[in-house]
């Protein structure tokens, strides 16, 4: 069975490169996005969200913030205008970086700073929702 | 003849300075070594960007469509932007100079008629600038060795914003190409309006876009200019550290040969100095003689 080939690049660093993958799940501006082998081309905007990548039953897990994907060939192309690994997610820092959105939040009133907290605030509960599954995982019974 | 001790005291100043020279090439050559891997590691994202750009060049355009997107938006150039980016800081040989003289020739044969509009990135540029009384709308310094693409994102909306007031019709980059550790070419690249990369639009793959066409390009465009000025800036990184490594190289060197011709120097008029003495001692002997 055919199978794809992954990357994930910002314009940082390449984050994630892999072949022989099963399937990728990315979160579309339209809606969550599972690309499998002979997928149709395809050019998507991202959200903020998790990107996920099935090979064999190995998952590995990614946050994307905003980017797009690019899916010709059996390649699937991820450029992310920021993005880390789920392993790479620092749960303190979030959870410092929740605290002192939430607290602008409640006291700003001028609306770019409101706007953003309010972005500041989605990061962190994003990274906070698949940092600590990760950690639930890894800690309990492997799947 | 200069006396012993002012030789002594200059090869002494000058082992000092042989000294700086070292330790600041030492830490040129580590900080070259690490800025050359951003620069590599940098370059996926912008190659990658081009390719789906081309690929999206088989979308064939009618004028009508073409001026949903300002970005891509040929006129006839009576004015240009110039971002120049350059390092912080000198001693590093030519480099900045290099660098210079390739704005001075931009902006004497490369712009419109009218002088462009400058924005500076770094220290360097934004001085020489000044004192030739440039229009410099915007300065960036000190960006440091390591900018994120947030950093970059200021410079480049600068240049949009000209751009899409029709305060110039095109803009363009200047920085110091990272080609080796031995030589940097100052570039000049249009980023605006920007060039399509030619694709295989042989092949006419039939993309599905999401959400549609034209919010996809919209967003990619901004993306591409982003990420060649965050490059440049990142090649003026590696080509300051590699051009500093080399001059604090070349002066280590030049420093060790003076201190040997000083010590030559000093071993002479040391040599003198005792001959001389010797001669008074025999001669005030010789005085004394008496027979």
């Amino acid at each position: 069975m055919a199978k794809l080939s992954m990357e994930l690049v910002t314009g940082e660093r390449v984050v994630y490169q892999a072949d022989d993958v099963d399937m990728v799940v990315a979160p579309g501006s339209e809606g969550t996005l599972g690309i499998l082998p002979n997928h149709a081309a395809l050019i998507s905007l991202l959200s903020a969200g998790e990107v996920r990548v099935k090979k064999g039953n190995q998952e590995d897990s990614l946050i994307v913030f905003g980017g797009f994907v690019e899916v010709l060939d059996n390649r699937v192309i991820v450029l992310a205008d920021s993005a880390e690994r789920a392993e790479e997610i620092d749960l303190e820092r979030a959870v410092r970086a929740r605290d002192a959105a939430e607290v602008s939040l409640r006291n700003e009133s001028d609306r770019v700073s409101v706007a953003e907290a309010d972005a500041a605030l989605r990061r962190a509960a994003l990274r906070l929702r698949i940092g600590e599954r990760r950690r639930r995982n890894s800690s309990g019974a492997p799947r | 003849m200069p006396s012993t001790r002012e030789i002594r005291r200059r090869i002494r100043s000058v082992r000092n300075m042989s000294q700086i020279t070292r330790a600041m090439e030492m830490v040129a050559a580590s900080k070259m070594r690490r800025a050359q891997d951003r620069v590599t590691s940098g370059r996926p994202y912008a190659e990658r960007l081009r390719d789906v750009l081309g690929d999206l060049a088989s979308l064939q355009l009618g004028a009508d469509e073409m001026a949903q997107f300002p970005l891509l938006q040929q006129r006839d150039v009576r004015r240009t932007a110039l971002i120049v980016v350059t390092p912080d800081r000198g001693l590093t040989g030519a480099l900045n100079s290099n660098i210079l003289r390739r704005v001075t020739q931009y902006i004497r044969t490369e712009a419109g008629s009218t002088p462009p509009k400058v924005i500076a990135v770094g220290k360097k540029g934004r001085d020489f600038l000044n004192r030739t009384r440039q229009e410099v709308v915007a300065e960036f310094i000190q960006l440091g060795d390591r900018p994120s693409l947030d950093d970059i994102r200021p410079i480049v909306s600068v240049a949009v914003e000209e751009f899409l007031s029709g305060e110039v019709d095109a803009v363009h980059l200047l920085y110091p190409q990272f080609v080796n550790t031995l030589t940097q070419k100052p570039e000049v690249v249009q980023i605006l309006p920007i060039e399509r990369p030619e694709g295989d639009a042989g092949e006419g793959e039939d993309y599905i876009f999401e959400p549609n066409p034209k919010d996809v390009l919209n967003e990619i465009l901004p993306r591409y200019v982003e990420v060649q000025v965050y490059q440049a800036v990142l090649e003026t990184v590696a080509s300051f550290y590699s051009a500093q490594m080399v001059a604090m190289r070349n002066a280590t060197d030049n420093a060790k040969e003076l201190v040997d011709d000083l010590d030559l120097a000093f071993n002479k008029a040391r040599q003198a100095q005792i001959t001389n003495e010797v001669a008074e001692i025999s001669a005030g002997a010789n005085a004394f003689r008496t027979d």
